[in-house]
Parts: structure tokens; C-alpha cells; sequence
């Protein structure tokens, strides 16, 4: 029954992401056209929330639902990794439509061609766990 | 108060709503970063016997499973409850630029070039749907996460290695964009 606060968010989240049209291929590349500023408003007003929420949760030390001081870990600091990385996932992304979220939702939604998206996005994370040593980071 | 939840939600509503997902889960002791869920799949698939960056405690991450177990029943609210069926109203400049690779105006939420049955049992079809979903995993796992990981996670604690890995979603993206589709299409 733990898990039921996650199925619950993850179910919020499929909704939201098919009712602001994020888990359309069409919407994604009208953002990449910069024809429209939908896409960006709903990033940008995520960030800006984002922000302003992470800011005050660690100037009053918040505290989680157990009672833990809630944390954030830095990533680990390099360029290489995240523009290559980034670049190959963009170049993924603007393809399909769809980062990993909205796949799982598009085939909730009834799209099953996203079955094949989402089953290739597991590969790839598999063929990425096998070279990892020999990318350099 | 149908046709207000039918028609499709505001930007400003979806992007404050995405920011409270980020907050609940943060506030459940956890971090929103959805294609984790790609490793824990492979990991729970077993192949951690061979390969070591799957050999983790992938149990630890059943609640991202269920956020994905979720996500999908949500999808399939959203498709037969809240839908008005309308098609996405993209800008009308979109609407010429792909019609001009070949794909029609939006006819529902995704284009029938791409995610019809028939797209996805031609050979060019799977082949595109399998190319980026490849490039997806594995570029989300070599720059260390995805949309929900970096462009929100990241960016709302100011995290700069997030911002470079935006700017290469981005940059990705526009070459795909500009470059590689007029080519394949």
C-alpha cells in the first residue's frame, strides 16, 4: 500500500502530460520550429516554480513526509558526458516525439506504436550499461 | 465543467502541475527523474549477471515503477475520458513546414505517418520508431537523465551540469529537426 502515493502522482502525471498535448510528436516539433510557445510555457513555468519551491525548501530546511531533511544531490561535474549524451537524446526525442515519460503515456493514451519506442528506449539504455567504460564521461 | 476538462489544458496549469509532481515526490523522499525506470528495467530484467551497471538493488526503485505503471493508466484516462477528440491545434506555420515533408495536418494527437499500425509494420516506419527510441535510452543514460531528471529536477536546484545537458537535448533536437527529418522524409 506504500506505493499507492506513486501510482496516484504517476496517474496525475499521465493526464497532465496528454491534456497539455506534451506527448504529441506534432507539439514537439513545433517546438523545435519555435512556432509556438506552448511547449516552452509549460517547461518554463515548471523550472520557475521549480526553482522558487527548491530555493525555500532548503532555506527552511523542509523536512519529508518520514521526517528526513529533504536532499539534493549535485551531479557529477563534467560537459562531455551531458552535451553528447544530451545531443544523442535530442536527436531521439525530436524523432519520436517522445521522451521516455510520454511514451509510457502514449501507450496508455492507445497509441501502441510507441511499444516499439519505448521497448528501443530500453535497449539503448541496455547497449549505453555495456560500453559506459569505454565513452569517455 | 465536461467541455472545460475535455478541451486541452493551458500551459500554465500543466507546467505548475508538473512542478507539484516534482514536489510531492520530493516531499515523499524522492526525486522526479522518469528514465531511471529505463535501468531498473533492465536490471529487474536480470541483466545484471553480465553487466555490472545493472547489477544494483533495483527494488529500491519499485515507486518509480509504480509512477510508470501509473503514468500509463493515466494516459489511458486522458484518451477515453477527458479527450474531446479534436486535433492538436498547432501553429499554423508547423502545420505547413510538415506538410511539406509529407506529413498531414493533425488529424488527432499524433501524426498517422509515424504511429499508425500500418506505419509501424513498413520497414521505414519500425526502423525510424526503433532508431529513436534507441537514441533516447541511450543518450538519456550517458548524459545521466532525461526531460523530467534534467530540464526539471535539475534545473529548479540550479544544477549547471542539467543546463548543459539541455542545451544538448537542444541541440539534438534542432539537427533532427532541420537537418535530419527533410532528409528521411
Amino acid at each position: 500500500m506504500k506505493y499507492i502515493k506513486f501510482i496516484i502522482l504517476g496517474i496525475v502525471f499521465g493526464i497532465v502530460m496528454s491534456k497539455s498535448e506534451a506527448i504529441s510528436w506534432f507539439r514537439i516539433q513545433e517546438m523545435f520550429r519555435f512556432q509556438a510557445f506552448h511547449m516552452y510555457g509549460i517547461i518554463g513555468t515548471a523550472v520557475t516554480l521549480g526553482v522558487i519551491g527548491v530555493f525555500l525548501i532548503k532555506k527552511f530546511q523542509v523536512r519529508d513526509f518520514d521526517d528526513n531533511p529533504i536532499q539534493f544531490f549535485p551531479k557529477e561535474k563534467s560537459i562531455f558526458r551531458y552535451l553528447v549524451g544530451g545531443t544523442i537524446f535530442g536527436l531521439g526525442w525530436a524523432l519520436s516525439g517522445a521522451c521516455p515519460g510520454p511514451m509510457v503515456v502514449n501507450i496508455g493514451y492507445g497509441y501502441f506504436a510507441l511499444i516499439v519506442v519505448f521497448f528501443f528506449a530500453i535497449v539503448g539504455t541496455y547497449l549505453y550499461g555495456v560500453v559506459k567504460n569505454k565513452l569517455p564521461h | 465543467m465536461r467541455e472545460f476538462i475535455t478541451q486541452p489544458w493551458s500551459w500554465w496549469f500543466s507546467g505548475a502541475m508538473i512542478a507539484s509532481i516534482m514536489f510531492f515526490l520530493l516531499y515523499f523522499g524522492k526525486s522526479f527523474g522518469f528514465s531511471s525506470n529505463l535501468r531498473t528495467i533492465c536490471a529487474a530484467a536480470g541483466l545484471g549477471k553480465k553487466t555490472k551497471f545493472f547489477d544494483f538493488d533495483w527494488k529500491a526503485q519499485r515507486w518509480n515503477l509504480m509512477f510508470l505503471i501509473g503514468a500509463i493508466i493515466g494516459g489511458w484516462i486522458a484518451g477515453q475520458f477527458l479527450s474531446n477528440g479534436e486535433p492538436v491545434a498547432i501553429s499554423a506555420a508547423t502545420i505547413e513546414d510538415l506538410s511539406k515533408l509529407g506529413i498531414s495536418a493533425p488529424e488527432a494527437l499524433q501524426p498517422n505517418e509515424l504511429f499508425s499500425m500500418e506505419a509501424v509494420f513498413s520497414l521505414k516506419g519500425f526502423l525510424l520508431l526503433s532508431f529513436g527510441g534507441l537514441m533516447v535510452g541511450f543518450g538519456s543514460r550517458y548524459a545521466g537523465g532525461c526531460t523530467s531528471g534534467h530540464a526539471i529536477s535539475g534545473l529548479s536546484d540550479l544544477q549547471w551540469p542539467s543546463l548543459v545537458a539541455v542545451i544538448g537535448f537542444f541541440l539534438g533536437g534542432l539537427l533532427m529537426t532541420h537537418f535530419i527529418l527533410p532528409l528521411i522524409f
